[in-house]
């Protein structure tokens, strides 16, 4: 998969403040490819607002992102080279899974047919090959969820976002399609940060923990770390979750 | 649940009174075309229909017809993309603009036909300049254009941004963070999402065009294959010729249902067929 050609683990270094009306939120972390961030909080803690402003949908106010050495936070969305995985998938319904998956490599300027082929191996690797001629609308949960996957990952971005990734998935389906995403979290090369509010995502498919309550940083370290000294009656109320 | 709790109003359906007065309504729709189909001088038709006058009105009329349509298109669309973001701007800019699409639409035509002469007529606000560089538009098949084009662009207008606001714009993020520019977004992305209702839109739009009368006649006159449409020759036959009037009213209804039915099913499957 992606990342840099050599050198150091690519990296994400984030330190910024984003506003959302009259909300301002303040984050800064780092991620580091191979260990996932999970960046957790409840309703309304501003999480959404930094993923926005990650991807590129929401300018900041100040501060900087930098991915792999190069600060990204002028740029627009698409020349960020970041994925992004969204809550409801969004995906194209127009386009039939061969051509979501392929569409970022169209993007690059590659023709259609040889996109179509350069988007096989990703089909094949999310087991989506029997899929490639369905339309969104024909796909379960969890099969929206590997082609938003596949589709993102195609397009080779140098990091990746996850928003709330089971949100949107039946409660039953939920624990084998985590197992799933954790799978493919781990194969892929660069920095990754999933929003989330559930513990279970948390323990399954991150290493790093980013708090955020009501616009700041709370806490930060690993889910063990977390686990042993909760900083705020919000983390202590996620562990107990994790553990019930 | 006893069986005396009320049920549903909507599970019992309309009451007898919805169904009588949506009968009459029914009625008032299709009997005046049933009575063009029983009235038509069937023997004559043949005769009529290839007469010299109805294939040049014919012709005009669609030739003028597909034209308003494409201008329709390559400038409504935008204006439909103006519209549908306009919700987020300050109440009164939003209210002229939609008012401005919506004027056509319950302007009575030949108000709409006397004041495109006033301003493009050879002493109009804008035609006396267009005159001075020789341009002259009244009354020629331009003319017809521009009259049908101004009648039927809310049709366009309305059925681009429903679909616009319909649509789930928040796909055009997920093609961006793919790579996508903004015009490859709104080529790949957004263009492909309203596509069924721009489809609808021209579809409204060429039916109105090609049964555009008042604006026209105002606007362009009536010389024959130059501005005089199927509506004008079937009005002006029903003068003097009731049977040819009946007959250049059925070749009209003809058309524009059949494009209604043809378009239906070709242009509009639906993204999800």
């Amino acid at each position: 998969m992606s990342g840099p050609a050599s050198g150091a683990p690519a990296a994400l270094i984030v330190d910024l403040a984003a506003r959302h009306g009259s909300f301002e939120v303040m984050a800064s972390f780092h991620v580091v490819a191979a260990r996932p961030l999970a960046l957790v909080g409840p309703n309304g803690a501003g999480k959404t607002t930094v993923l926005n402003a990650l991807a590129g949908h929401l300018a900041l106010e100040r501060g900087s992102i930098l991915l792999d050495g190069r600060d990204i936070a002028g740029l627009p969305p698409e020349a960020r080279r970041i994925g992004v995985v969204f809550q409801d998938f969004l995906l194209f319904p127009h386009l039939s899974v061969a051509d979501n998956v392929a569409f970022g490599i169209r993007m690059r300027g590659t023709r259609r047919a040889a996109a179509r082929a350069a988007a096989l191996p990703w089909l094949e690797r999310f087991d989506l090959a029997a899929l490639a001629g369905r339309y969104p609308h024909e796909l379960s949960g969890g099969q929206a969820q590997r082609v938003a996957l596949a589709r993102a990952l195609a397009a080779e971005p140098d990091a990746l976002l996850l928003d709330e990734p089971m949100a949107s998935l039946d409660v039953e389906v939920r624990d084998e399609v985590r197992a799933d995403l954790a799978r493919h979290l781990r194969e892929f090369s660069g920095p990754t940060v999933i929003v989330t509010h559930s513990a279970a995502d948390v323990a399954a498919l991150a290493s790093e923990v980013v708090v955020l309550e009501a616009g700041a940083v709370t806490q930060r370290g690993s889910w063990e770390a977390l686990r042993r000294t909760p900083a705020t009656p919000y983390v202590a109320r996620l562990v107990r979750e994790g553990e019930g | 649940m006893p069986d005396s709790a009320p049920r549903s109003p909507t599970r019992r359906g309309p009451a007898v009174i919805v169904w009588v007065i949506a009968g009459v309504a029914l009625a008032l729709l299709v009997l005046p075309l049933l009575a063009i189909l029983l009235s038509a001088p069937w023997a004559r038709m043949p005769a009529l229909l290839v007469a010299p006058e109805t294939l040049q009105a014919l012709g005009l009329s669609v030739l003028t017809a597909v034209i308003s349509t494409v201008l329709c298109l390559v400038l409504g669309i935008p204006l439909a993309v103006v519209l549908a973001r306009s919700v987020a701007w300050p109440v009164v800019p939003r209210r002229v603009l939609r008012a401005a699409v919506t004027v056509p639409l319950v302007l009575p035509p030949v108000v709409g036909g006397l004041a495109l002469l006033l301003l493009l007529g050879r002493n109009g606000v804008l035609g006396r300049w267009l005159a001075a560089v020789g341009i002259t538009i009244p009354f020629t098949t331009g003319a017809v254009v521009i009259a049908q084009t101004f009648v039927a662009m809310p049709f366009l207008v309305f059925a681009v941004e429903g679909a616009l606001r319909g649509a789930d714009r928040r796909v055009e993020l997920a093609a961006a963070s793919l790579g996508a520019s903004p015009w490859k977004v709104f080529r790949t992305v957004t263009v492909p999402l309203v596509a069924p209702g721009v489809a609808a839109g021209a579809v409204l739009c060429f039916a109105r065009a090609l049964g555009e009368f008042g604006a026209t006649i105002t606007f362009a006159g009536s010389y024959p294959g130059v501005t005089r449409t199927l509506p004008i020759a079937s009005y002006l036959a029903s003068q003097n010729d009731l049977s040819q009037s009946i007959a250049l009213a059925l070749v009209l209804l003809v058309v524009s249902v059949g494009v209604l039915l043809g378009l239906r099913d070709r242009w509009l499957p639906g993204v999800r067929g």
